[in-house]
């Protein structure tokens, strides 16, 4: 975060409002980018569609592509054959960009303590929000996108990077 | 005449039968491991069998039941000696081969015994082309080297993955393999 917006640097009371203005726009549409490797998927496609309906939120659009994505919900067991994969598509990802690790085999590898499973994606890529649960239950996503969204409200996006990691959260 | 009279009938002649087990109704021929071209083809090709359909190869790892067979428990220190006298290394891999024919809707494994020393076994991919991917996936899992196999790499592991895994020996956490991935070049 705050890469994208460099020109203003400035302090007073506009960078303020900017901030908000800023979060404000990216708080209302983080386009998720749908990675479901198992089970997990497939509560992330119910909460997608229209019974649970993640657009409610902003997620409007869910993007294929990773260029055009904000949140990339990792659904599923990552195996090791995969890090590679998964890397490369966060790298690709355009910040502002943000992880949500869904199910125990995203956080932990969950019951898969095995040679060919990642024992948690956030050993190869930052993770803002994980939900637990073996699948978790189409309302746990949602919460993780309103609890993700309250981490962009209160997000720095102007601040240079140093100092901004160290207000999130004030 | 059933399924165990007419397999008989076929491999008992030519002495390609070491032994014959049925358990639950499940047919199960094991044949010497130098000639399963001959019994496969025979299998497929005699009338009254027509196994046309190869369901599944599988890799299997009696390593525990070998180490519990040995004559002796060696104490610590003789280690040197007892490889010394050992013989031909035990059959600790076996191969089975799950057929099946769909004209005559029956069933059978064939099963061969593969010694950790000599790996090789013949490919059978030149009878069923089913046989390509299982194949791989005995070769990733447990070492084995298919002979004659059209494109003999791991299927499931990735490509520069030191182990077997599904060996015995192997343990189920893994060794800390990891793997990298050089890209962007």
């Amino acid at each position: 975060m705050g890469e994208d917006v460099q020109a203003y640097n400035g302090g007073g009371w506009i960078a303020t409002k900017l901030e908000w203005l800023i979060n404000w726009g990216r708080k209302r549409s983080p386009w998720p980018l749908p990675y479901g490797t198992a089970c997990c998927g497939i509560e992330m496609m119910c909460a997608l569609a229209s019974g649970y309906d993640m657009a409610r939120f902003g997620a409007e659009r869910p993007s294929f592509s990773p260029r055009q994505a904000d949140v990339l919900i990792e659904a599923g067991t990552i195996t090791l054959k995969m890090v590679p994969i998964l890397k490369r598509i966060y790298e690709q990802m355009a910040a502002p960009k943000w992880v949500i690790a869904m199910g125990a085999c995203a956080c932990s590898g969950g019951v898969f303590r095995t040679y060919s499973t990642l024992q948690g994606i956030d050993k190869v890529i930052p993770v803002d929000v994980y939900i637990p649960g073996c699948p978790p239950r189409p309302e746990a996503l949602l919460q993780a996108l309103g609890m993700l969204i309250k981490k962009i409200e209160k997000s720095h996006p102007i601040l240079h990077k140093r100092y901004s990691d160290f207000l999130v959260g004030y | 005449m059933d399924l165990r009279e007419r397999v008989e009938k076929c491999l008992g002649p030519e002495g390609l039968m070491v032994a014959m087990t049925e358990c639950r109704g499940d047919l199960s021929v094991e044949v010497p491991k130098t000639r399963l071209l001959d019994v496969m083809h025979l299998l497929k090709d005699t009338p009254d069998l027509e196994f046309d359909f190869l369901s599944d190869v599988l890799g299997v790892d009696n390593l525990a039941f070998y180490e519990k067979q040995k004559p002796k428990k060696k104490p610590e220190g003789e280690d040197t000696e007892a490889k010394k006298e050992k013989g031909p290394s035990p059959p600790r891999f076996e191969v089975i081969y799950l057929l099946l024919s769909l004209k005559r809707t029956e069933r059978l494994q064939v099963k061969i015994r593969v010694a950790e020393d000599d790996m090789e076994v013949d490919s059978v991919t030149s009878i069923w082309k089913a046989a390509n991917w299982p194949e791989r996936e005995a070769f990733d899992m447990f070492g084995l080297r298919f002979k004659g196999h059209p494109n003999l790499k791991r299927l499931l592991m990735w490509d520069e993955f030191p182990a077997y895994p599904l060996r015995k020996d192997y343990p189920l956490e893994g060794r800390g393999e990891e793997r990298h991935l050089v890209y962007g070049e």
